[in-house]
Formats: structure tokens, sequence, C-alpha cells
């Protein structure tokens, strides 16, 4: 099977949004509602006595430093597809992938460094919040890793020839998006403290 | 058409799948076909027997705390048959009825009421009705089936281990759910509580992210949204309540799996364990936190139930009535009312957990404000009824049961609302009676009515009318005979969860009261195996359906072979020309959507 002129047709016509995009973002409105609810408690509990503070790790700079630029090179991926350019999104999406690995490392990083400075699961304040919520985000990331992976193994497969641009472009929104959510948390971690 | 455009684009993603439009003509194997089987239709029935199997489970539980409550002096020997140490020489423990309590809760709620309702009626409905060949991801769909399906396992498996099941309420209220050593249930019962949940959430968002594509994106041509049925309609704003809530609960639950096992304090603070003579070291967490946490959800859902259930009454009062149904538009705004205010209005459930009195009342003005789309939505129901050409088929009498359900269980709604009124009924028999009108009786009403009305779409074969006549009444006068004496019980101040009352004076005058209410809860729980015999026999053995449109309904589902394959339509799909509510016009009994209009008509 090819590329079949008349979906794109029918897409103009519509003017409607592919339904495997539309369903990303009502997923994405759903995620966000959760991190809501965990923030939200966040600031309930930040009044309650006995709340501890910590000191953001240096490594959580590095990590959204990563995630930036991860956000880049997918961005670039989705044009070389676009591009039909299969070599170089090939590249690409390996390397967001492993950007993707590198954050949630580092991400480990900064939590070693924080339960060395005995902030461990007992107790009760920022920190305990900061693993569950960081600790969500990052297995959201592991998710898109794991649909990057997917498109990089299914780009290497010579018997199929891919030319539909959905699932990139579903990736990439997703690959986004939690980008913009670790943003969101980060800042609001600098913030409340 | 978007519809074709899924089916090419999902042939372009996996190329060594070959999809025909009509589907139904290439092989299926006995699991693709019935087990892992990615048709609307399918999942759909999935869902209804999965919901039923749990209905039963959960009713039958009811019956069992129920006789304790209406003979609490007597023994039930067969009782130890059963359950064992649970109910030693035939009485019922003290754990035994909580754990009771809390599981018919947590079963009726979420695993019949949510995944059986909604999951059902949302399958079965949406692509038909609007014009689809399936939804916009059947392998999400499919996923969603079998997430609700290990739910179902893991709470069920929670039933026989060794702790017993989760018995802090259903609303699983920390510290109690939060500390293993408080009781039993709050043992191992508890996490496969958790984790149960956890799974059905997920379920619950698969499926709403599914129903909300399909409706918004695979509309067939000429199906603008003012011209869906009501049933998408409330479907659609049913599934929005879904995705927006459930995940908060999801946050919920994480934190407390976090505090029964890695010593965190979000929900517990300054607390002494007697079983244990131990005073824990957890400071500064909150038990309302969770209470917020889980009532964000908790309200919500309420309207998750009672909508489907609206829709699916609108939908049959109509087709049986053969009028147009009264104020179409009024009716998408109280359902759009209703969802916004759904998030607006949690904390009524907390009037007294140390609220601000002056948060209080505002939580009080939001939630009466309710009572406003509820009171349009009535209205128009009683008007669509008024002089109409009735049909009282059993869908029908389900659909008017509700009517009067609905308005009886939605009055007391007012008193409790208030925050000053709930001081004195909150925890009492009085919260008991609102709530299983008004969301638990009323939503299975709106259910049967559904399941009469469109099973000789589901399965080519009608029920059996007599036994859904009987089955109707005695359910009918047993909600009202079972449920109306709570009201005085509760005014008085009898509290709930308690599983004796003979030792107190006040309360001891309600006993006979309380026998009677038991006795007419076997009655009506009888009367649902019935239903349950009705409709399994009928798949197989019910009158045969010989035309495509046996109820002379507007609606495209009808337009459908009597026992539609996959893709739903053998050829194109039908084209939408006006709304579905086009009942007695023009001195036609029924003008179906698909009947282009004609030169004296307007647009709609």
């Amino acid at each position: 099977m090819g590329y079949s002129p008349e979906i794109a047709n029918v897409v103009d016509q519509n003017k409607k949004i592919h339904p495997h995009k539309f369903t990303l973002w009502v997923g994405i409105a759903s995620i966000m509602m959760m991190f809501a609810g965990l923030t939200s408690a966040f600031l309930v509990k930040r009044e309650q006595p006995g709340w501890t503070n910590f000191q953001v790790p240096v490594a959580f700079w590095y990590s959204t430093t990563v995630i930036l630029i991860s956000s880049l090179t997918m961005q670039l991926s989705l044009k070389s597809f676009r591009e039909r350019s299969m070599i170089k999104y090939k590249k690409l999406i390996g390397v967001t992938a492993c950007l993707g690995l590198v954050f949630m490392l580092l991400q480990f990083v900064g939590f070693r460094h924080l339960w060395i400075n005995g902030m461990v699961l007992k107790g009760s304040g920022a920190a305990q919040f900061l693993y569950i919520i960081a600790g969500l985000h990052a297995l959201h990331v592991l998710g898109g890793v794991i649909a990057l992976l997917t498109l990089f193994v299914r780009s290497g497969n010579a018997r199929i020839k891919s030319y539909n641009a959905v699932p990139v472009e579903v990736v990439s929104t997703y690959w986004h998006f939690v980008d913009i959510l670790w943003i969101y948390l980060f800042i609001f971690f600098l913030w409340v403290q | 058409m978007s519809n074709e455009l899924t089916i090419h684009g999902e042939s372009v993603v996996s190329h060594d799948v070959h999809i025909e439009h009509d589907v139904h003509h290439h092989h299926q194997s006995f699991i693709t076909k019935y087990v892992f089987s990615q048709d609307h239709k399918m999942i759909c029935k999935q869902f209804l027997i999965t919901g039923i199997i749990w209905a039963i489970i959960g009713g039958l539980m009811s019956v069992v705390f129920r006789l304790q409550l209406g003979y609490p002096d007597s023994t039930f020997p067969w009782l130890e048959d059963i359950l064992g140490k649970w109910a030693k020489g035939g009485k019922l423990t003290p754990e035994a009825y909580y754990a009771l309590v809390t599981m018919h809760g947590t079963i009726l709620v979420f695993f019949v009421l949510t995944g059986g309702l909604s999951g059902t009626f949302a399958n079965f409905l949406i692509p038909l009705q609007i014009g689809a060949r399936d939804m916009a991801s059947p392998f999400l769909n499919m996923l969603s089936y079998w997430f609700f399906w290990m739910a179902s396992v893991v709470m069920i498996s929670s039933l026989f281990i060794e702790t017993g099941p989760a018995s802090g309420g259903w609303t699983v209220y920390p510290p109690l759910s939060a500390l293993g050593d408080a009781n039993l249930g709050s043992m191992s019962g508890m996490d496969f509580w958790i984790v149960g949940m956890a799974l059905f959430v997920i379920s619950a968002l698969l499926g709403g992210l599914n129903y909300i594509t399909t409706i918004l994106n695979m509309r067939t041509k000429g199906m603008s949204m003012t011209r869906l049925p009501l049933t998408i309609w409330a479907l659609l704003f049913t599934a929005i309540l879904g995705v927006l809530s459930f995940p908060v609960l999801l946050s919920g639950l994480i934190l407390l799996f976090f505090d029964r096992h890695f010593g965190t304090s979000f929900y517990l603070s300054d607390i002494f364990i007697t079983s244990t003579q131990m005073a824990l070291p957890n400071e500064g967490g909150s038990p309302v936190l969770f209470q917020h946490l889980f009532w964000f959800l908790g309200h919500p859902e309420v309207y998750i139930i009672i909508l489907p259930a609206m829709g699916l009454v609108s939908e049959v009062m109509a087709i049986n009535s053969r009028k147009p149904i009264f104020g179409y538009m009024a009716m998408v705004g109280s359902l759009f009312a209703i969802t916004i205010l759904a998030f607006l209005v949690w904390a009524h459930h907390m009037f007294v957990t140390g609220l601000n009195p002056f948060l209080g009342s505002v939580f009080v003005l939001l939630t009466l404000l309710i009572a406003v789309p509820s009171a349009i939505k009535v209205f128009n129901w009683l008007t669509t009824l008024w002089r109409g050409d009735l049909q009282f088929t059993p869908g029908m009498l389900f659909a008017i049961g509700f009517v009067s359900i609905f308005i009886s269980g939605g009055l007391t709604g007012i008193f409790i609302g208030n925050s000053t009124l709930d001081i004195h009924l909150h925890d009492t028999y009085f919260m008991i009676a609102h709530f299983h009108l008004v969301m638990g009786v009323a939503a299975f009403f709106g259910m049967f009515c559904g399941v009469y009305h469109w099973f000789p779409k589901m399965f080519g074969r009608y029920m059996n009318n007599t036994m859904a006549y009987i089955h109707f009444w005695v359910t009918l006068a047993g909600a009202y005979l079972i449920f109306w004496p709570m009201h005085y019980e509760g005014l008085a101040g009898m509290p709930r969860r308690y599983m004796d009352y003979s030792g107190w004076s006040s309360f001891r005058q309600f006993g006979a009261l309380n026998q009677f209410i038991t006795d007419v809860a076997m009655v009506v729980f009888a009367v649902q195996l019935m239903f349950v015999f009705n409709f399994f026999y009928s798949i197989f053995k019910g009158r045969r359906v010989t035309s495509t449109n046996p109820w002379r309904a507007n609606t495209l589902e009808w337009t459908t072979p009597i026992r539609p394959g996959h893709g739903n339509w053998p050829g194109e799909i039908p084209e939408v020309h006006r709304w579905a509510y086009d009942y007695g016009k023009d001195e036609r009994d029924f003008i179906p959507q698909t009947e282009p209009l004609g030169s004296n008509e307007q647009h709609h």
C-alpha cells in the first residue's frame, strides 16, 4: 500500500483533526488533571505543621536542559520525516529517545542527592511530594521513550514503507507535552521554595 | 469521510493487516470475535455481562447485610457454610459486616453503574447513532475492557484473602485505609482495593478518550452536533467528566499507597494505635486532603452514573411518546450545566469536616444551583409525556419510573445540600435513602430502560415482556418500600454503618421497620435474578426480531441490518438530513434521520 492522496483531501475538506491526534489531546487534558491534583495537594499540605523544604538539586537544571534539547531534536526529526530524509529522521528519533533516557537518569541523580541529604520518604514535606510528582512525570517520559523506540524500530524495517506522518506527529506532540509538563513542575518547585 | 479515514489511516500504519470495509465477510476466530474483539458491539456485550455478574455479587452482599440489620438476633447457619469464619455460628462478624458494606458500595458505584452502564451504552450507541463504523481507536477500546476485566479480577480476589477485603467504607478515608494495623480490612484487602481501582481508572480513561474523540470526529455526513440524539450528548458529557476527574482520584490513591507502605505522611498525623499500643511518628498529614482529592472525583462520579441514564431515558421516552423530545436545546444546556457544576460542589460531602463555614455557604449555593438544570430536565420529560401517544413497552415503563425515582431522590438533595441541615442529617439513614434513590435506583432504572429497548439491536431477539412487566412493577414498588422508610429513620437520627441498633433505646423502635425493609429487599433481589434469567434466556430463545426498526425510531442504529457485522452498515454509511426527534410531524408517525428534508420543511 502506498500514499493515498484522498486522505489528505478528506482532511482538507472536513477541516477536522485526525482522530488519533484528537485522542492524544484529550489524553493530555487528563494527564494535566492528574498533575493539577498533585500540585494542589502540595499547596494545601504546605500549610500543615511539620512541613519541610528542600533545595532544588543542580541535576534538575541539567535535566531541564536535556529535555529542552530533546524537544528540539524531536521537532527536527519530524521535519526530516516530512521531507522524506529517512536516515536523518531515524538518527534524530534515536537521539531523542537517548536524551529521554539521559533525562530520566539525571532525575534519578537529583533524587539520590536529596536522599543522601536526609530527604527520605519517611517524613512530611516537599521532598516526599517531589519523589512522587517527578517520579510520575518520569514514568510518562518513559512512555514517550517507548513510543520513540517503536518508531525507531519500525523505521529500520525495510519491509514496511511508511508515508503516514500521523504516528510521528502524535509522538512528537506527546513529547513536547512531557517537556512542557516538566518545565511547569520545575518552575512550580522553584517557586514554592 | 473521516470514518473511511480511520480505516485507511489504520491500514497505512499496519500493513500486514488487511482491513475490508465490510469486515464481516472475512474469517474471524473465536478469540478475535468473542474474546479480544475490537468490534464495539462485542465490547459492549462484554461490559454488560461483566456488569451483570458484578451486580449479582454486589446485590447479594446487600441482601446478606440486610439480613443482619433486619434480624439482628437471629442466626443463619447457612451463612457460615458460605462465609466460613466471617459468619461464625451463622452470625456476621463486625469485620464481615463492614467489608460487605464497603464492597457493596465499591462494586455498585464503580463496577456496575460506571463500567457496566456507560461502558455498555457508550460502546454500543456512539458508533451506531452517530454513523461510524467503529470507535476512533478500536484497539484502545478493547484495552479499556480488558483493564476493566483485570480490575474486576483484582477486586474479586480481594474477597478471598485471609484478612478479607477493604472494609473502611467505599470512600476509603484515611487514617483507617492508610494504616495496615488499624483493622483487618486495612491490611492487604486495602492494597487490592487500591490496585483494582487504579486499573479501573485506566480503563475508564481509555474508554473516555475514545468516546469523546469518536463523538467529535467521526460523525457521518450531515450529523451536526445539534442533530445528535440526546443519548450521545449525555455520553459525551459523561466521558468528559470521567476523563477530567478520574486522574485526580488516581493521584489521591497514589499518595495513599505511599502512606501505607513507604512512611510518608500525606494523610497521617499524631496517631496512636490501640491494637499495637504504638504512637506513630507521622506528623503534618491531613486526612481532609484525601477527602478533597477523593470527592473531586467522587462528586463528578455521581453524574458519571446518572447522565447516561438521563440520555437513555430521554431517547426512549421520545420514541415511545411518539412525540419530539420537549426542549432539545434546554436538555443539552442542562446536561452542560450539570457537567460544569459537577466540578464545583465536591465540598458538600465535607460540611462536617471542619470546613470553613463561609466556604461551606459557597458550596451550598453551588449545590442548590444543580436543582435548576435537574428541574429543567424533569419538566421536559413530563412535557414530552404530556398528551403523547404512550407506548408502554418495558423500556418506556422504566423510563417513566426513572423520572419518578429521580424526583423523589432529588428532592431530598435540597435538604442535605444545606450545610445547616446536613449537620443533623449527615451519616444517617436519610443520606442512604437519598443517594440510593437518586443515583442508585434511578441509574438502574435508566440501565434497565436501555437494556430492554436496545436488546433487540444487541442480540436480534426480544426479551420476554411478561417477566419484564413483573420486573418493573416489583422493582418500582420495592424501591420505594425499601428506601422511603429510611428517610424517617434518618430524620430520627439513626446513624449508618452500625450492624445492630437494638442496644439503643432511641432506635430500637425501628426493629420491625428494619425487618420489613429486609424482607422487601429480598423480594426485589429475587426479581432482579428473574431479570438476569430473562436476559440470558432471551439471548438464545427470545422472540426473533423480524424488522430492522421494531420501535419505529428515527436514529441511525435502526438503519443497520438486524444483526449488523463489524462495520455496522454493509454499504455506505447513511447520510443524515434532520434531527432525531421528528415524531408525529406533518401527519407522519416518524421520519428517520436519513430522510431528506421535504420542500415544506425548514433546516434544523
